[in-house]
């Protein structure tokens, strides 16, 4: 009995060694400062110093944020009012629409990714309409608009529906009824689509790959070009950074989380 | 009543799913069946067929991907579904963490590990073995999959095996099950439905992956992803190849996906008698 509480305890010891060993060695090659990888000569802050001062990457850390926030909002607005549409469709036409609604989820990335571009090429090609921001935008407000609908529907089907009519009834015009009665009781699948969409759009790498064209640079498709030259310790820098802010992001949504089950 | 009226609301979301999800994807159909003059062909699907040792190697490395992990998460997936209530949320936290680093960056870091002069063999040269060449062979491809999807296991089959009760496996146990019968006739059956999300969840990104064949495997271990990847965004621009690779890779997940999901309904059926 005693070895068989042993083994989880080196069980879950190894799985997060092999999760998190490539990061760590990340990080502490960060702070090294010969350009090499493998042996660690001294000291230095100078790759931060290079990074925050690298115009390359910050103007496409922007971008990326710039896309991310907008197609996330995009994305929520109308994945939440379709949801509201789709919960009223009968149950074989929201069958039918819930399944186009997995595609994009489903499908490979790279086959996402081709056939969007595809599209925008043929676009290109009839209206003189180079990829950029716009297929940008559009790609990833389509690869987001899934986790809006698959988290708002939920809430929906738990709603009373009375509620709203019991507003109209009481005479409350038709958009306010929305805002004060149904918004309310949404909210929380509301935001956790548009932090899903948000997360996503930041880090995806394939479809932002095959559709963002030359003249507009994304972060991940920054990395992917620093990361093939290989010597660039700005590169552990960076996921020292990143590494930080998902573990403060992460743990603050989690002690909010806590504290929010303690009070029910 | 009001519930009808509100069933126009879905409608630009569905225009818009038509126009950028079901036009590029019959697009793919398009460009796969015709020559760049729009002549209605099968030799796309001809040229392809050259290819076909790297669709097999793409097959059996992310199959051999996916047993992996499912090996490896299985363990975990238990161990963490039977831990305390902050047990399981700080292990849920640490495994979800390192998901949202940009994959590309973690990649990295395995090349920094695996190289000939990388830390590995650093290590094990203070033993005196090696060095052994690890970078840039199938093995490291295998354990870049293994890496960056293993999470992808480990969840769905934690959130199934938190539904297991304990009683049952107690049960099992007092009847005189030993752990190997319980594994395989109660532990197995129960959480199936999270092995098949997990093993969907895994081998669709490892089959269609290009960047960490070419981040861990150098030139030699060309995949799928690689192939149709180099005729979109390579030197020879050739969509109509390329869409003709990326119908076989559906069709071929299809496939696969079709073939476990069968197998383990018959598996079902057997448990049920």
């Amino acid at each position: 009995m005693r070895k068989a509480r042993f083994f989880p305890k080196i069980y879950i010891v190894l799985s997060l060694l092999f999760l998190y060993a490539p990061i760590f060695v990340l990080i502490a090659f960060s702070f090294n400062e010969s350009k090499s990888r493998a042996y660690f000569t001294g000291f230095t802050f100078k790759w931060y110093k290079e990074l925050v001062q690298n115009e390359a990457i910050m103007s496409a850390l922007f971008n990326s944020l710039l896309i991310a926030f907008l197609s996330s909002i995009i994305a929520t607005v109308m994945g939440t009012i379709a949801a509201i549409g789709i919960n009223s469709l009968s149950r074989r036409k929201r069958g039918f629409v819930m399944n186009l609604t997995y595609i994009p989820v489903l499908n490979p990335e790279i086959v996402t990714g081709i056939s969007m571009m595809l599209l925008f090429v043929f676009f290109k090609q009839l209206m003189d309409l180079p990829l950029g921001f716009y297929s940008l935008l559009i790609s990833h407000v389509t690869f987001c608009l899934p986790y809006p609908i698959l988290n708002v529907l939920p809430k929906l089907r738990q709603m009373d529906p009375s509620l709203y009519e019991a507003a109209l009834d009481l005479g409350c015009p038709p958009l306010q009824s929305f805002f004060k009665v149904v918004v309310p009781q949404i909210l929380s699948g509301i935001v956790s689509g548009f932090l899903m969409s948000f997360t996503y759009s930041l880090d995806d790498f394939v479809i932002t790959y095959f559709t963002s064209g030359s003249g507009f640079s994304m972060l991940p498709v920054t990395i992917y070009s620093m990361v093939r030259k290989k010597v660039n310790p700005q590169i552990n820098a960076l996921s020292a950074i990143i590494f930080l802010l998902v573990l403060a992001l992460l743990i603050g949504m989690n002690i909010a989380e806590a504290k929010k089950a303690k009070k029910e | 009543m009001v519930k009808k009226k509100n069933a126009f609301l879905a409608v630009p979301y569905l225009i818009w799913m038509a126009i950028f999800v079901l036009v590029p994807l019959g697009m793919v159909l398009y460009f796969g069946f015709t020559t760049s003059e729009g002549q209605f062909t099968f030799e796309n699907f001809k040229s392809v067929l050259k290819y076909g040792d790297t669709f097999f190697k793409s097959i059996r490395l992310s199959l051999i991907a996916t047993a992996i992990c499912l090996v490896l998460a299985f363990p975990l997936g238990y161990i963490m579904s039977r831990m305390g209530e902050v047990g399981q949320r700080t292990m849920l936290l640490l495994i979800m963490l390192p998901m949202w680093m940009s994959f590309l960056l973690r990649t990295y870091g395995w090349m920094t590990l695996l190289e000939n002069e990388g830390l590995i063999n650093r290590f094990l040269e203070l033993f005196g073995i090696g060095p052994f060449s690890m970078i840039n062979t199938e093995g490291a491809v295998v354990l870049g999959m293994v890496y960056n999807y293993l999470p992808f296991m480990v969840l769905p089959l934690h959130s199934i095996m938190i539904k297991i009760d304990k009683s049952i496996i107690e049960a099992a146990e007092d009847l005189g099950a030993n752990g190997f019968y319980v594994l395989i006739k109660v532990l197995i059956p129960l959480s199936l439905p999270g092995i098949i999300t997990g093993i969907t969840m895994v081998f669709v990104p490892s089959v269609s992956t290009f960047v960490i064949s070419r981040m861990l495997g150098g030139g030699k271990n060309v995949l799928i992803g690689d192939l149709i990847e180099q005729q979109f965004l390579g030197t020879v621009y050739n969509p109509q190849v390329g869409s003709a690779m990326a119908i076989i890779l559906m069709v071929l997940i299809l496939v696969i996906m079709g073939i476990i999901n069968r197998f383990d309904a018959e598996e079902m059926e057997g448990m049920m008698v």
